[in-house]
């Protein structure tokens, strides 16, 4: 017999100021199988909860229904009270009277009739509750980072020195990232690759980190704790085991005039190729795309001097598999090139570069030695003009938010130049500066006020060339919107950053949401920067939002710690609101048909088949079989299945019909 | 190929080779131009400045009265006009409650059915015909292409090549083989509707223009719109005043230099109604020069 | 140095107010970049350049209300469209120009610079209202009326007009002229120039 108790909370003046909860309480207490039923100012305060578990022992209940907020909000309250009273939680259900009634009605008899009506659902639903106990689940305390810049290898770092196995992939030849091919850094200017170099030394070495460099993300399945991951290791060309980084390959081959990637496109490299001279792994690849072997099946120089007999031209890309316990995506960013500012010179002009490009010029590995040359004719710029917002805030070209980084490394980008050109003029046409950061704003004043780099409010509206120099029309806002041409060597555009091409790629692999600028989003914007909607999966660094370096390194320990604190537990607990197959006794086994129609259905890949056998191991019928540590509970399979052999724990045809019912 | 044709009024008085060579090369190119009836001014610059609603009504009687006629596409060569009826347009499509108004006004059904095309679409789709066209003279010239403000601005309205560097024009100017220059004027104002009013600005602007085409080695300027022509052609005289020195520059409506190129005779194009002579230097050498700029990006076509 | 008035919730509307009413712009969209400024033709001659302009009708005051309509700014605009083509708000300030003129005539505030360009746009009107079309010799004549410090201007280059027949003795005359008088006269009606 059921002994239900029903508790209508007031929740201040949330649910109380259009909902009548006495009334509520005392129509409750008329349903059949209530047996007790109260209301009360806060069910969620202790001695809220405390009413409940009093009520439990005393009136010994057989289930519990709150009628107060959404159960997003305090079904755990409520449930781990009554757990404490001793009656298993998933008796006990919330009537969300306040979301769904008195927040989004005006007081009146019919709201009050409602909160009536939810309560009486959820009466009637709770009578037929089953005790259900929650799943334990194994957790392979593995962790997957994708992406070895900065955000990875500093994630990676921490989740191994938490004394965790690490398999850290990226994509490119070597890790380092966009931090690799930066100059200095700010505010202290740093050398970029002298404070980054010993980290990625150090994940080379870490006995707990597996490198899986010129890799990529096959795909993904499974869940929080369980993930199967497939990771393609792409040929590289050589046998990484014999391969002692010698660089006569590198020298020796013929091609060598593609445009380097790690220098922006400013500089060349090889067909074989290591990306820059401090690369972990400091092993070559072949870009078999420009590679003449590859493409004419001709040369093989590499092959003939290599003393090792490393190179493996026939090399296939194979692919890894790996069970990880939780994934963090730290891919980066990628920026938004000249080309689409046609007003600025649409790519054709030589002397019109990218902030990066920029990095690369002044780099002292870069291709001019840490030279500000003019990549037109090599000579040295007397005048630069440094265009900032190039792309960010800027809605008719598609961005409307702001990089962030962009007024930092304009500032720095000025000083290292007036460092270099002593003679030299540096501009900066702003819109606003952007100096949050520790020591930021006075970085930005030193370059002001002790390097003389001038600042220019406003615009600029375009950009030609004239006699090898660069016009620029700009104008002055702090003059009341003067234009004012500037006769320019160089310009340098801070161009916007922008997500990885691939990354809406990589969140529909790792099913995480994304906004429209295929920036993963975070799980809440203030509250938990680093986890995503989808369990298991963090993020750490760019591919979440434009950000600079020191906070980049704290989301990665963040999310190291995110980490630390799942695989900190023996094992995960499950909600066991899940799929069940029945079972029967013989000769039925069970209802189901075999038709299978709910494996092709669920998303999840849940369903599984399993033959029943009799004891000589001859097969009587193949059923259909839910993997419990797989299903979500979304109840595709239930609502498909013909016959009906299937149903949801906690929310099972019979418990949801009865609550239609009782409308 | 069919166009409807809306002349407007500088083509009947003081751009009159425009209509002259247009029609010209139309009767060489077998093009048939079926001229709107009884059209009225379209109001160009003076209508938008002074009134919104004779901005509109006048363009929407002659897009009403195209429509009447049957006509879908109307090549409206000068640019001003062009642009006032695009726009009108535009704007009286997406505005029921407005587009009644304006019909009221009108006296006339205004329906938006008939299209508007500025010069260079309308060549463009005639070069685009898979016959080749025969170039009896080819334009052996170096050319810098002056497309001005509103041939391909505002970009949402106008739809059609892009609006920064554009190279429409300077597709048509290869295929009658002249070699287009890359120059940074292409869609700087000339000065517009203040050639009479305040001709010393058109001075200074449409001197830059002017300066900076011969500078670049341009033999010729090429342009699409009466206007434009007036200030750089019909003014010479007080900008050369202006600027302190002599330009001898000419400069062609695209339809003589397309026409000029068929072969068709200078007096059919009208080039004895200029100001400043058309005449070129002799050549003296091969015209075998490398292209100066990557025109061959594709044209961008905004969103609508 | 002008004085910032209280904000005052008056009746009368800003200039703001009216200019999204009729254009549909909103100047608050404008984060004062000077891109516009930067690339117009004419910002040098005018006495505001164009983002200083709207920066005017942004404040809501009265006073800066009425020297952005005062302004010579708004009388040398081109209406070129290269401050929209760039604007990275998408804010169409042709548009607001085109009001600010009519809005600056009503109110009988156009300043004095401007008097022939004004008298241009008249002249060409007035031929179109009377004969459906431009008669360039006629307009010249009203313009020169309405401006006689412009009576000598052009006698030189008027014969050569002529000459190579681009000057019309004799307007053309349409059919239909009675119908675009009807048009200008409805359009008066409504309160309009």
């Amino acid at each position: 017999m059921s002994r239900i108790g029903v508790f209508v909370c007031h929740c201040g003046e949330n649910i109380a100021a259009t909902v009548d909860p006495a009334r509520v309480a005392e129509a409750a207490s008329k349903m059949p199988g209530v047996v007790y039923a109260i209301d009360y100012n806060y069910m969620c305060s202790d001695p809220g909860q405390n009413l409940i578990k009093d009520a439990i022992k005393e009136k010994k209940l057989t289930g519990v229904v709150v009628a107060a907020c959404s159960p997003r909000m305090h079904e755990p309250t409520f449930r781990n009270a009554a757990a404490e009273a001793g009656l298993n939680p998933f008796l006990c259900e919330m009537a969300n009277i306040r979301e769904h009634c008195s927040w989004v009605h005006e007081k009146s008899e019919a709201t009050t009739q409602k909160a009536i009506e939810l309560v009486s659902i959820m009466v009637e639903k709770v009578k037929r509750n089953k005790p259900l106990y929650p799943i334990k689940v194994p957790i392979t305390k593995t962790a997957l980072v994708l992406g070895g810049g900065i955000a990875g290898i500093q994630a990676s770092l921490d989740i191994a020195n938490a004394g965790h196995k690490v398999l850290l992939v990226e994509k490119s030849p070597s890790i380092g990232g966009h931090m690799a091919q930066l100059s200095e850094t700010f505010p202290t200017l740093d050398c970029s690759q002298c404070i980054l170099t010993p980290r990625m030394v150090e994940v080379a070495r870490h006995p707990n980190i597996t490198l899986y460099t010129y890799s990529e993300l096959e795909s993904v399945s499974g869940f929080i704790g369980n993930f199967k991951v497939k990771i393609r290791k792409k040929a590289r060309g050589i046998d990484e085991k014999l391969c002692t980084g010698c660089g006569v390959c590198m020298q020796k081959c013929p091609q060598k005039k593609i445009p380097s990637e790690f220098d922006a496109g400013l500089g060349k490299r090889p067909a074989i190729y290591v990306p820059f001279p401090q690369a972990v792994p400091n092993k070559p690849v072949i870009d078999r795309a420009a590679c003449t072997y590859y493409k004419k099946g001709k040369c093989r120089v590499c092959e003939k001097f290599c003393e090792k007999k490393a190179l493996r031209l026939d090399q296939k890309d194979e692919i890894i598999e790996a069970d990880v316990g939780a994934i963090v995506a730290a891919t980066g960013f990628d920026i938004k090139g000249t080309d689409f500012f046609p007003e600025y010179g649409f790519g054709k002009y030589q002397d019109v570069i990218t902030g990066l490009q920029f990095e690369r010029l002044a780099s002292a590995s870069g291709p001019t030695l840490g030279a500000i040359k003019r990549p037109s004719d090599g000579k040295t710029p007397e005048t630069i003009v440094f265009i900032a917002c190039a792309g960010s805030r800027d809605p008719a070209k598609g961005i409307d938010y702001c990089s962030k980084i962009c007024c930092m490394y304009t500032a720095k980008h000025a000083m290292l130049y007036k460092h270099k050109v002593h003679g030299g003029q540096a501009y900066v046409f702003y819109m606003d500066i952007r100096a949050g950061g520790k020591m930021y704003e006075e970085f930005v004043r030193r370059a002001i006020e002790e390097d003389g780099v001038k600042y220019i409010r406003g615009r600029v509206s375009r950009i030609y060339e004239e006699d090898g120099r660069l016009v620029v029309k700009g104008a002055d806002s702090l003059l009341g919107g003067e234009p004012l041409e500037i006769k320019a060597d160089l310009v340098v555009l801070a161009t916007a950053m922008v997500a990885n091409a691939d990354a809406e790629d990589l969140a529909q692999k790792l099913k995480v949401s994304y906004d429209p600028y295929h920036f993963l989003s975070e799980a809440h914007p203030k509250l938990r920067p680093v986890e995503t909607n989808t369990a298991g999966i963090f993020l750490a660094g760019a591919v979440q939002a434009p950000k600079d370096i020191p906070e980049t390194v704290a989301q990665a320990s963040g999310a190291a710690a995110k980490v630390a604190a799942l695989f900190s537990s023996p094992e995960l607990s499950r909600e066991p609101l899940i799929a069940v197959v029945n079972r029967l006794p013989p000769p039925v086994l069970s209802t189901c048909t075999g038709c299978f129609l709910c494996e092709k259905a669920c998303p999840y890949q849940a369903i599984e088949r399993e033959e029943i056998r009799d004891r000589k191991g001859n097969l009587l019928k193949v059923v259909a079989r839910v993997n419990p540590g797989l299903c979500q509970g979304c109840g595709t399979c239930v609502a498909l299945c013909r016959v009906k052999a299937i149903d949801l724990q906690g929310f099972s045809n019979e418990q949801v019909l009865a609550e239609v019912l009782a409308l | 190929m069919n166009f409807g044709y809306f002349p407007g009024c500088s083509l009947l008085g003081s751009a009159r080779e425009f209509d002259e060579s247009l029609h010209a090369v139309a009767r060489a190119l077998d093009i048939h131009l079926q001229e709107i009836p009884d059209w009225n001014c379209c109001g160009s610059t003076a209508a938008h400045n002074l009134s919104r609603l004779l901005a509109l009504a006048l363009p929407a009687r002659i897009l009403a009265l195209a429509e009447k006629a049957g006509l879908n596409e109307v090549l409206v060569p000068c640019s001003a006009c062009y642009s006032r009826l695009i726009m009108a347009r535009h704007e009286l499509i997406q505005d029921e409650a407005l587009r009644s108004q304006v019909s009221e006004l009108i006296e006339m059904e205004f329906k938006g059915t008939a299209r508007v095309l500025n010069i260079l679409e309308a060549l463009t789709k005639v070069f685009a015909e898979p016959q080749a066209i025969k170039l009896a003279k080819p334009f052996e010239r170096k050319v810098a292409c002056y497309y001005g403000c509103l041939l391909v601005r505002p970009a949402k309205v106008v739809n059609f090549d892009r609006p920064e560097d554009p190279q429409s024009m300077d597709a048509l100017m290869k295929k009658i083989g002249a070699t287009p220059i890359d120059w940074p004027h292409k869609v700087e104002c000339c000065g517009a509707g203040l050639n009479i009013s305040r001709t010393d600005l058109v001075c200074k602007l449409s001197g830059k223009i002017i300066d900076t085409a011969e500078k670049r080695g341009a033999e010729a300027l090429i342009v699409a719109c009466p206007m434009c022509h007036a200030n750089l052609d019909m003014r010479r005289a007080e900008i050369e005043k202006y600027m302190g020195r002599n330009y001898s520059l000419p400069v062609l409506y695209i339809t003589q230099a397309i026409g000029l190129a068929l072969g068709i005779d200078e007096k059919e194009l009208g080039l004895q109604r200029h100001l400043v002579p058309v005449v070129f230097a002799e050549k003296t050498r091969p015209q075998a020069e490398p292209a100066q700029a990557q025109p061959g990006q594709p044209s961008e076509k905004a969103e609508d | 140095m002008s004085e910032v008035h209280e904000h005052s919730h008056s009746s009368c509307e800003t200039l703001a107010d009216l200019v999204l009413q009729n254009t549909r712009q909103s100047v608050a969209k404008c984060y004062q970049c000077a891109k516009c400024s930067a690339g117009c033709p004419l910002a040098l001659e005018m006495d505001y350049a164009p983002s200083q302009l709207l920066h005017m009708v942004q404040l809501g005051l009265p006073n800066f209300d009425e020297r952005a309509l005062k302004s010579l700014t708004i009388w040398l605009c081109l209406a070129c469209e290269s401050c929209a083509a760039r604007c990275p708000k998408e804010v169409e300030l042709p548009k607001i120009m085109d009001f600010l003129r009519q809005e600056s005539l009503r109110r009988g505030l156009a300043h004095p610079k401007a008097k022939n360009i004004i008298a241009f746009h008249k002249a060409f009107l007035d031929s179109v209202e009377n004969l459906g079309r431009l008669y360039e010799i006629g307009m010249i004549a009203d313009y020169k009326a309405r401006n006689p410090k412009s009576a000598l201007q052009d006698i030189l280059t008027a014969p050569k007009m002529f000459t190579r027949g681009k000057l019309k003795l004799l307007p053309h005359l349409m059919k239909g002229r009675s119908q675009v008088k009807k048009i200008f006269t409805r359009t008066k009606r409504k309160g309009k120039p």
